[in-house]
């Protein structure tokens, strides 16, 4: 293994345990308890002892905060995320299980789609320079990128769900089939996947052109490419073999950077078409002030997009030799 | 860059904003008031029609301008700076402070934004400071590590040399030798910061983690959703909003891209900002 690929591995490693730190610290430190919070909220609807109970949950005791970390490390390594005030009395990690695949599904697929696309479109567009892809494309993905991801939501939820009734407008499928392995399932969730995907892709679609674009041009300004055109190949083979070929890793890195935006994107954009994914979760959480589901959403996330982006490095790491130092 | 096209409809939309903004709230209804029929479509009387409470749909995208982009600008201010100053400071001292600067910021830059902004969010009370503290924690090691390369690249240059061998102090180099070095950089942050905070901003209060009494962009939208404009057809109460923060971000990408352009002119399409890189015969052959 190469020292960079070390030394990217260990900067995850070392984010994640920032992310389970602060997710320690964060009631700790935070002014007021949110046991105190959460119990003057419920007030005379709660038994006195019910504050302790409360507190209990949210992993708040009297011990030595040293103590206490090991505790919480001990509970983490278990998968104990504690109890979910909102959907009392689910674990934390059951709620959160319960949404993953959802999250996983769509903005997988909505990333998937917006990186192929976005980087064709930018390719063709340096490729082009200066042609009517190039000077339209740009401009106008920027402007939808303008747009928050939950309002393109919102109005393509709207416009093509509500007004012109061409897609389901909520949820992730429709009442009158069963989950399960049957094709009318698979439809039904394909069909109301599309309007959520599809307003995330535009809303995505802008930063690959972009990226695609400007590494392409320095690619095909480069030595190589000129040997090749001396040489007399052909121009879909320049721009393929020497143009796209040599853009797309960069490209690819940022696609672990590109991961964490897409999914904060994504969550808004559930709770827009009330999926039931992480961000629906995420909604409840804070609309119920349910601390233990917002911070069991905030490590499972984060470290979700630390895993995947030590994949993506490993991955670009084998097939890219510029990268192995 | 005025005479560029892009750069003038930039500028155009960020100073019409910023003047709808600060002067705007003066001629328009008070936003909270219940002045008319819940729901009503855009008339004579409510150009942008009312909210599922009544309130004036105009009133509250103009008033909601203000506190979304005061926020921003302060946000942007304090992050930029306070990037610029760690990213610099780390470039120029270099060793175990630029070791240790870098990787807390590389640990920010890979940690999924938005859920690190909502629990934080989520233990403080809501409001404008806590939005500002919140986004301004998490916004800066952008900053820092665009600045950080930048002075970098700069720190070998004799300037710097002549400066530290005539003995003036660390942190007089790094603000009056570096920084004023950094503008096209800084700008270009600032321009970013700005589109941050306001999305962040924006989210976060959509999601109800902002001052929901209050009247702003994000609590606008909020609202909307809540009032299930969705489901009742009733768009006039989100696209106005929606579209203000999108004129506002296209017009600030817009100036992004003029600004990125003269740091880096191979990204300039040939014509657009006067004469780029010229492309090859065999190039233009093929096109």
């Amino acid at each position: 293994m190469s020292r960079g690929l070390l030394a990217r591995l260990g900067l995850y490693a070392v984010a994640a345990w920032v992310a389970i730190t602060l997710n320690f610290l964060l009631p700790r430190w935070m002014p007021g308890d949110p046991a105190s919070a959460l119990y003057a909220r419920f007030q005379g609807r709660l038994e006195p002892s019910a504050l302790d109970a409360l507190r209990l949950t949210l992993g708040i005791s009297d011990a030595p905060i040293g103590e206490q970390y090991v505790d919480y490390l001990g509970q983490l390594a278990h998968g104990e995320l504690g109890t979910s005030l909102v959907y009392f009395p689910s674990p934390v990690s059951e709620v959160i299980a319960g949404g993953l695949g959802w999250t996983l599904f769509l903005a997988g697929g909505a990333l998937i789609v917006a990186f192929t696309l976005g980087s064709t479109l930018g390719a063709l567009a340096a490729w082009r320079r200066g042609g009517w892809l190039d000077s339209a494309v740009p401009p106008l993905l920027s402007l939808l990128g303008a747009f928050p991801y939950f309002w393109l939501a919102m109005a393509a939820s709207w416009f093509l769900g509500f007004h012109l009734g061409w897609f389901p407008v909520r949820h992730a499928y429709g009442p009158e089939v069963q989950p399960g392995w049957t094709l009318a399932f698979a439809a039904s969730t394909v069909r109301h996947a599309i309007l959520p995907g599809a307003t995330m892709v535009a809303a995505s679609l802008g930063g690959w052109v972009l990226t695609m674009r400007n590494t392409m041009m320095g690619v095909l300004d480069d030595e190589p490419l000129r040997f090749a055109q001396a040489r007399g190949l052909g121009p879909s083979r320049i721009f393929l073999h020497y143009g796209v070929r040599n853009a797309l890793l960069p490209s690819l890195t940022s696609f672990g950077m590109a991961l964490g935006f897409v999914l904060s994107g994504a969550l808004l954009t559930e709770i827009v078409f009330a999926y039931p994914g992480q961000g629906y979760l995420l909604l409840q959480a804070v609309r119920g002030q349910d601390y233990p589901l917002l911070q069991g959403l905030f490590l499972t996330i984060t470290l979700a997009v630390l895993g995947a982006n030590a994949v993506v490095d490993v991955l670009v790491t084998a097939l890219d030799p510029r990268t192995r130092g | 860059m005025i005479a560029d096209r892009r750069a003038r409809l930039g500028l155009a939309l960020v100073l019409g904003f910023v003047s709808v903004a600060l002067l705007g709230p003066l001629f328009v209804a008070d936003p909270s008031a219940y002045l008319g029929p819940p729901l009503a479509p855009p008339s004579g009387d409510f150009w942008f029609g009312t909210t599922g409470q009544g309130q004036d749909v105009f009133a509250q995208t103009v008033v909601g301008a203000r506190s979304t982009l005061l926020v921003a600008t302060i946000v942007a201010g304090l992050t930029v700076f306070i990037g610029a100053v760690l990213g610099a400071t780390a470039a120029y001292l270099g060793g175990v402070v630029d070791a240790l600067l870098s990787l807390a910021v590389n640990v920010f830059l890979v940690m999924p934004g938005l859920p690190l902004i909502v629990v934080i969010a989520a233990f403080l009370p809501p409001g404008p400071v806590t939005m500002g503290v919140v986004l301004t924690l998490t916004g800066w090691p952008w900053h820092a590590r665009v600045v950080r390369a930048q002075v970098a690249s700069l720190r070998s240059r004799d300037f710097v040399a002549a400066a530290q061998v005539s003995g003036e102090s660390t942190w007089r180099i790094v603000v009056v030798e570096l920084l004023p070095n950094l503008a096209a950089v800084l700008g270009s942050s600032f321009i970013g910061a700005l589109l941050y905070a306001v999305g962040a901003q924006v989210g976060l209060e959509f999601l109800g983690l902002g001052d929901l009494n209050a009247v702003t962009w994000g609590t606008n939208l909020y609202w909307a959703t809540n009032d299930s404009a969705l489901l009742t057809g009733s768009w006039w109460t989100f696209v106005p909003t929606g579209a203000g923060i999108a004129a506002f971000g296209f017009g600030l990408t817009l100036l992004g891209f003029v600004l990125d352009e003269r740091a880096n002119p191979r990204l300039a399409a040939r014509g657009a900002t006067g004469p780029g890189p010229q492309p090859t015969p065999v190039e233009r052959a093929d096109g």
